[in-house]
Formats: structure tokens, sequence, C-alpha cells
């Protein structure tokens, strides 16, 4: 099982296959519930404070925008965290949406800059499309589990 | 609209949530009475919304900035005034704002505030912004009221000045004009300066009206019946001492902390924007300036009307950095009269660059407060925008006669 960053980050449809494949998916949803479940910090409708845009400061100097700093504050950790990546670029907004192109531009380039495995496909226009882009999607994630139990066994 | 009811300000915005100023966002719009709406748009119209409003950016969250205000401008929301606002810094956001806030301004006449945060924003910061937004909308019969009538007076608590000014039926009668040092004692003394002069006694003044910084003060300590911000107060104030209370105007204040740039229509606000990055936009910066010339305040107008501004290279974009430029300019032998120049220029240009491109400058201009009795101030805006500076009578009580004038609506009731 590998953790799996998605791009559109708060992708349900993306999340949910990850799920389906015995992965787990990081997502931004988990992490918004974090957060709006967390006591003692009463700041709706996230809970996000003005302390999350300096932590952004590590993925994002002071002269970026503090939206993108926020987010990347909860972006950022997940990419870290991630052992696999999965890429959907050209999608409509009800697919999954960040909000802000800037973040989106910063999001793909620190997946894109670790180094694990990492499937980039476009949004499909068509049945056909989609058919081949949920097939890729598959054989990527299990893939995963091969690449994950060969390196468990170098490891042994 | 009734007085006590809750003003709805539709949010407009992008990035607020995640950028921890939200709270700060509600805290301001509870203050005043006032709750953040967000306008409901289907969601298909978002794949079009970028062609439909004639900005294709790329951002989702600005589209859907374009989709609510489409949807206020439509009626499909039921507002009563508009907050635009997104990150500072962000160029995409600031071209989406600029042209949302035009688009609302001209196709309904919902008041409508602009603004760009950073993670220190804070409630204090907005709350001059968000009480005018929220007078426009529930004041507005207030706001309408063109003549003063019966004995009223009117104290303007500034950052630098205090002024005070007694009017009855229409006629300023007494004036007081001091530096702001306690802040009550202040008020008392400019106050008294206006009863003296009026040649009234405070107990037959039918109702008094305070603005300013220490507006919420001075208000309490003097029974005041308006306590009120100083940008409808100060633009109100400015179309009457100008005369053009009809129609189209723009209201500059440079103030001795900040500055506010007003786009008036029949007198009242529809735009407008306040502040400045730094004092080097203000007229602290020309109070040190005519200090460092070693000449007083109301002489460094004289001086500038004399001199060159491009004699000298000055850059005010921070009061440190402009008093710097002074500095040198002197060592290196410019003359004062190009310095004072200089300085005026040098602050217009601030007000030029970060002010009125959030307003729409429609003649005619009306220059106000202390600085506009600075001859090189109207003089360096109308040579940087090419048309006439009106400077009215009294413009630097606008203040105080805005407030006189506008509490004369409570001697009636």
């Amino acid at each position: 099982m590998a953790k799996v960053i998605i791009y559109p980050t708060n992708s349900l449809i993306l999340s949910d296959l990850v799920q389906r494949f015995g992965h787990t998916p990081l997502a931004m949803m988990e992490k918004i519930k974090e957060k709006v479940t967390t006591v003692g910090v009463d700041s709706p409708p996230m809970n996000i404070t003005a302390e999350e845009p300096k932590h952004g400061l590590k993925y994002a100097a002071v002269e970026v925008p503090a939206g993108v700093r926020g987010r990347m504050a909860i972006v950022g950790p997940m990419i870290e965290e991630a052992e696999a990546g999965i890429i959907v670029g050209e999608s409509p907004m009800a697919f999954g949406c960040m909000g802000c192109a800037r973040t989106n531009e910063l999001t793909k380039y620190l997946i894109r800059s670790r180094e694990m495995p990492l499937l980039e496909l476009e949004f499909p226009k068509d049945d056909d499309e989609g058919q081949e882009f949920v097939y890729r999607i598959a054989e990527f994630l299990k893939s995963l589990d091969e690449v994950k139990g060969e390196s468990e066994e170098a490891t042994e | 609209m009734n007085e006590d009811a809750v003003v709805k300000v539709a949010l407009v915005s992008c990035g607020s949530e995640y950028a921890g100023v939200h709270g700060e966002l509600t805290s301001v719009a509870e203050s005043v009475n006032a709750k953040l709406v967000y306008p409901e748009i289907e969601i298909d119209i978002l794949d079009d919304i970028g062609k439909d409003f004639g900005i294709e950016a790329a951002s989702p969250d600005l589209c859907l900035m374009m989709a609510r205000a489409k949807a206020v401008v439509e009626g499909l929301s039921d507002v009563d005034g508009v907050f635009i606002t997104s990150c500072f810094r962000c160029a995409e956001a600031a071209i989406v704002r600029n042209e949302i806030r035009r688009y609302i301004n001209k196709h309904s006449d919902l008041p409508v505030i602009s603004y760009s945060f950073t993670e220190r924003t804070t409630a204090a910061t907005l709350l001059t912004r968000m009480e005018a937004l929220t007078t426009i909308a529930r004041r507005r019969h207030l706001l309408a009221r063109e003549k003063q009538s019966g004995l009223t007076a009117g104290i303007d608590s500034g950052s630098t000045t205090t002024k005070a000014v007694i009017m009855r039926d229409n006629e300023i009668i007494g004036s007081g004009w001091v530096p702001t040092i306690k802040v009550i004692d202040s008020a008392t003394e400019a106050f008294n300066q206006a009863l003296e002069e009026a040649g009234v006694k405070q107990e037959d003044i039918q109702a008094i009206g305070t603005t300013g910084y220490g507006r919420f003060l001075i208000g309490k300590h003097f029974g005041a019946k308006l306590i009120q911000e100083e940008i409808t107060v100060n633009s109100k104030g400015a179309v009457y001492l100008a005369d053009t209370q009809k129609g189209h105007a723009t209201v500059i204040d440079i103030g001795g902390m900040d500055n506010k740039a007003i786009s008036v229509d029949d007198g009242i606000p529809g735009m407008f924007t306040m502040g400045g990055i730094c004092a080097g936009a203000s007229g602290r910066f020309l109070d040190m300036t005519a200090k460092r010339l070693g000449v007083d305040i109301t002489e460094l107008g004289a001086l500038a009307v004399k001199g060159m501004e491009q004699n000298v290279d000055m850059n005010s974009y921070c009061i440190v950095f402009g008093i710097q430029s002074l500095v040198n300019s002197l060592a290196k032998g410019s003359t004062p009269e190009d310095v004072a120049a200089a300085a005026c220029h040098s602050v217009v240009e601030q007000i030029f660059e970060q002010q009125l491109q959030e307003v729409d400058v429609k003649e005619p201009l009306i220059l106000v407060g202390g600085s506009s009795l600075i001859e090189g101030v109207p003089k360096a805006l109308g040579e940087l925008l090419k048309i006439n500076v009106l400077v009215p009578p009294n413009s630097h009580l606008i203040g105080a006669v805005g407030s006189a004038l506008l509490a004369s609506g409570y001697v009636e009731e």
C-alpha cells in the first residue's frame, strides 16, 4: 500500500480510485476535515489562521500571496509524505480544483520534483478516452504494489 | 433601510479563507452589524464565465468571483453592498478585482469596496472601510442631505490635527484647528475655539457630529448624535464645500496618516479606497519636509510653487528613504524650493500610483484635507493628472463641516 498524492488535490474521483486499489490517497478533503475538527481553533470556515501562510513560507517566499502560502501549508506536507503521485491536467472545475492557478503551478512542480512514481495524464474528452483514463490509472496503481513489494524485499 | 437592520454585504473574494483573514473579515462585519453573504451561482456558469465576463482568468476562484459579481448585478443575490477582496501581490487577482469593481459600479448602485489583504490584515484595519460601506447602505437618506439646518457642531479628531466647526442655517459661523495631542483635550480646545468665534455656548448646540480616528472617544465625551467614519463624512463635506452635490465628483483627502480617494455620485460615495503603503504618501511626509527645510508647514506650499520637482530625484515610497533623498538632495546643493516641489510631487505621485487606480477619476476632482492648503500639492496633482484640481474654501475643515452637516439630520428628527 502506498501513499498517493493526487492532483487536483481535492478530486473525489481520483481519491476514490486510489482507495479502491488499496492505497492511501493524500487529498485535501482529509486535511481540511482535520482542520475543521481541530479543537481549540475557531476560524471558520476552514479553521485556517494567519499561522498557515507563515508555515507556507517553507514552500514559497514572502512575496508570494498569502492565499498561495496558506494553501501550500496544507498541500506541501502532503507532497512530502507521498510515495507516488497522479497528476490530471486540463480537468474541469467539477473534477476538482484548488482555486488558485499559482498554487496549482507550484503544487505540480513540487510533485514532479519528488523522485517517486508519477503518472501524468490529461482529463478525457469522450467515453473512449474516459475508459483509457481509468485503465491507465488502474495500471499505475497496480504497478505501485509491485514497486513497493520489490523495495520491501530489497530492504529485507 | 432601517438603521438597526443587518446590512448584507456580498463577499466576492479569492483566497481569503486560505490566507487566514476570513475570521477578521467576519469579525469586522459583525462589529458594524453587517453579515457577509456569498452570492449563489449555478456551477455551470463557471465554464463560460471567462468569455462572458471578458477575462479568461487561469485561477478558478477568480472565475468564481466574476460569476458572483454577475449574480449581484443581475439581482440574483439580494445584497446591500459588495466587498471585493483578493491576495496582495497577485497580479491576476488585481486585474480581476479591479474590473469586477468597475463592472458592479457601472451596472448597479451598490456601494463597493475593494481591498487586497495579507495574512496580517486585521479587523481594525478594515473597520473604517466596512463602516463606510454599511453607512452608505444604511444611511442613504442622511447622506442625501444637501443643506445644514439648525445650530450644529462637527468635530474631526484626526491623527495630526483636530478640527471643529459650528454651523447655523447652512453657514459656518465658527471654526477651530489645533494639533492633536491628547484626543479629548485637543477636541475640547478646537471646539472651544469654534464656539468662541461663533459666539454661542455648548449647551445651545442642537446636535454634534464627530469623525476621524478619535471619533468614538470624543463622540461619547460630547454626547454626539452622529459618530461617523471619515469616508462618507469627508466626501459629503467636500461636495458641499465645492458646491458640486449633483453628478459625479472625485474626492482626494490627503490626511496626516493616510489618504482617501472617493468616487462620489450625487453626494454619495460609490467606490473608495483608503490608505497607502507608507506614510511617505501622506501629509506626515510634507510635515517632515517642512521641518527639515526649517520652514513652517504653512510656508511649504509657497516654497514648492517656486521650485522645479524635476531638479530633485526624490522617492518617498517609504518615509525614511524619502527623508534620505531629501537630505541627499540638500547636501548636493538643491534649493529648498526644488526640494519642496519634489516632496509635493512625490506625495501626489504615490497617491496616483497606489490609490487612483482603485477609483475612476471623474471631474471635478476635489482636493481636501490639511495638505490641500500646501499650494504645491494641488499644483503637482493637476500637472500629473492633467486636469484642474478644485480646492474648496475651508478644505482643511472638511470632516468637521461634513459632520455638522450630517448631524443636522438629527435636529429635525
